[in-house]
């Protein structure tokens, strides 16, 4: 373990300038959502003397995580049920079949598990999961979910910002962009013995992004450690952008100059931009984007209409203003 | 006592394979019943109907090859009825999804079928698949005479329309559609007139011997 110091960092090192200008938006959406939480809290009372203070009820399956905050970023939305959010997936490394992840993914050990930082910054480093785990406020964030191939979810997640990990490297002024890697090994990510991706599977964010409060580094699903082929045991997740942004199983972090390349970008360009925003008005070339079907909502349940950034809009938009969103899809 | 020759047995055989094309059928809806089709029904009820609607079509179409293998008429008393049940799939993957998946929503299918390729071809197989299925009865084939014989090879284009619409809706991942590539690339060669595929493979192999010569 190498992290020593994370408390002397001025504040205006860690937001970002942009954020840090718009502070009274976060302010105002933070109030309005404490307020929904609270509402939630009162409504749906699960055992509380549990002392796990998530809204929703840990199916058992996995360690509880404990201590873990509300956050105000959270929907009220009902949460897509455990059973569906953990047999239905893409993480290629086990597979192509959306049951491949809950049928192979038990084959990966995620203890111990090391996080690389390094790249542009001034205190380049590793973590180990249980330190990241230890030494970062873990929160329950229920977020919406969009893949790119236009189902959704409702995931109740664990996990803390991104920033507050990255802050503690030390990002110089030359970290434009933040890249990440997944674990690469054939032996126990078997869908890695062919070439249907360049592993190892990476993704990218610039760095507005990845400091941006709503992204954060998931830890747990429900309340407990994450199943693993949900990506144990520590993933990205970005909510207004498409699922596959979403990087699983992280074990580096590179700050960059440069805009980084990505798995899905480098595989079909056209079809897969780096920035992957939600945006129902440019379709993918193989499907339109205008509209989503809800996992669990039904046979005969009709779609739902996809909403700008996945209805983030109000926290994100100002993170691409000027920028034409069709051509930097 | 007469001898049970396989052609004797069709009759007996055809309500079977009748019963077993309804399987698939039958398991959907057992699935759909007891919501047991996974997370995402909708997509297993289309990936179903899509791909038994494809097995079918090269089952259909390897009755030829089949006959000429054997050297026995039978396989081609089945050929309708496959043919029959490919299209009754294909019906169900396309009210799949111009109903669960669309919700008969007019504009965004035209605008699907328009500008997704894959839909496209899609829905090209299925009509020019309809006026195989209205033709089908002894009736019309009598009535089409060699006109019918013509008509009914729109299927190879079918074939081949069916297995791109599948290779161009996967993300990466190629594998599952290039074995009914395959599959059907053997079944179109074996029409190719016996004899003339004897002689090209006796070239194929004239050739493949000369760097045998050499060595020596």
């Amino acid at each position: 373990m190498l992290i020593k110091r994370p408390s002397d960092i001025p504040a205006s090192e860690i937001t970002p300038h942009g954020v840090w200008l718009r502070r009274r938006e976060f302010i105002r959406a933070a109030a309005s959502g404490v307020g929904l939480v609270a509402a939630g809290g009162l409504l749906l009372p699960w055992d509380q003397t549990q002392g796990v203070e998530t809204t929703v009820k840990p199916p058992g399956r996995g360690q509880p995580i404990p201590g873990l905050k509300p956050s105000a970023f959270s929907t009220d939305e009902a949460p897509t049920d455990y059973a569906d959010i953990t047999s239905y997936g893409n993480f290629t490394e086990f597979g192509s079949n959306k049951g491949d992840p809950a049928r192979y993914a038990g084959a990966l050990e995620t203890r111990p598990w090391t996080l690389v930082v390094d790249g542009e910054c001034e205190a380049p480093g590793r973590i180990g999961i249980e330190d990241i785990l230890s030494g970062f406020t873990q929160e329950e964030r229920i977020y919406r979910l969009r893949c790119v191939e236009t189902w959704a979810m409702v995931i109740p997640w664990v996990g803390f910002p991104l920033g507050d990990l990255l802050a503690r490297f030390k990002p110089t002024a030359k970290a434009k962009y933040v890249a990440f890697e997944t674990l690469f090994n054939p032996k126990q990510m078997h869908g890695q013995k062919r070439q249907v991706i360049d592993w190892p599977y990476r993704e990218g964010l610039r760095m507005d992004e990845a400091m941006h409060p709503l992204t954060i580094l998931a830890t747990g699903l429900y309340g407990e450690t994450l199943p693993n082929q949900n990506g144990a045991p520590l993933r990205l997740v970005v909510p207004w952008k498409y699922g596959f942004k979403s990087i699983k199983s992280i074990v580096r972090i590179r700050f960059s100059a440069k805009e980084p390349p990505t798995a899905w970008n480098m595989l079909q360009p056209d079809e897969y931009g780096f920035y992957a925003n939600v945006n129902p008005q440019v379709d993918h070339p193989r499907w339109s984007q205008r509209r989503e079907r809800m996992v669990g909502a039904g046979i005969f349940a009709r779609k739902k209409e996809t909403k700008m950034f996945n209805g983030y809009a109000d926290q994100v938009a100002g993170l691409y203003a000027g920028m034409d969103l069709k051509r930097f899809f | 006592m007469m001898r049970m020759t396989p052609e004797r047995l069709v009759p007996i055989a055809k309500p079977l394979v009748f019963l077993l094309c309804l399987v698939p059928l039958g398991l959907l809806v057992a699935g759909a019943v007891a919501d047991d089709l996974g997370a995402n029904p909708v997509e297993a009820i289309t990936h179903a109907t899509g791909e038994w609607a494809l097995r079918l079509l090269l089952l259909t179409l390897a009755m030829t090859p089949l006959k000429r293998l054997i050297g026995r008429p039978w396989p081609i008393r089945f050929r309708r009825m496959l043919g029959l049940f490919a299209f009754f799939y294909a019906a169900l993957h396309l009210l799949t999804y111009l109903w669960l998946d669309q919700g008969f929503d007019g504009q965004a299918i035209i605008e699907d079928v328009v500008k997704r390729p894959y839909i496209t071809v899609g829905f090209a197989a299925f009509v020019l698949l309809v006026p195989l299925a209205l033709t089908s009865t002894r009736a019309r084939m009598r009535r089409l005479g060699r006109r019918w014989q013509t008509l009914h090879r729109a299927i190879y284009a079918i074939g081949i329309l069916g297995v791109l619409h599948y290779l161009w809706l996967v993300k990466a991942d190629l594998r599952e559609p290039l074995i009914y590539a395959l599959v059907l690339a053997v079944l179109l060669l074996a029409r190719l007139p016996f004899g003339r595929l004897g002689t090209a493979g006796r070239r194929l192999a004239g050739l493949l011997a000369v760097p045998e010569r050499d060595r020596g």
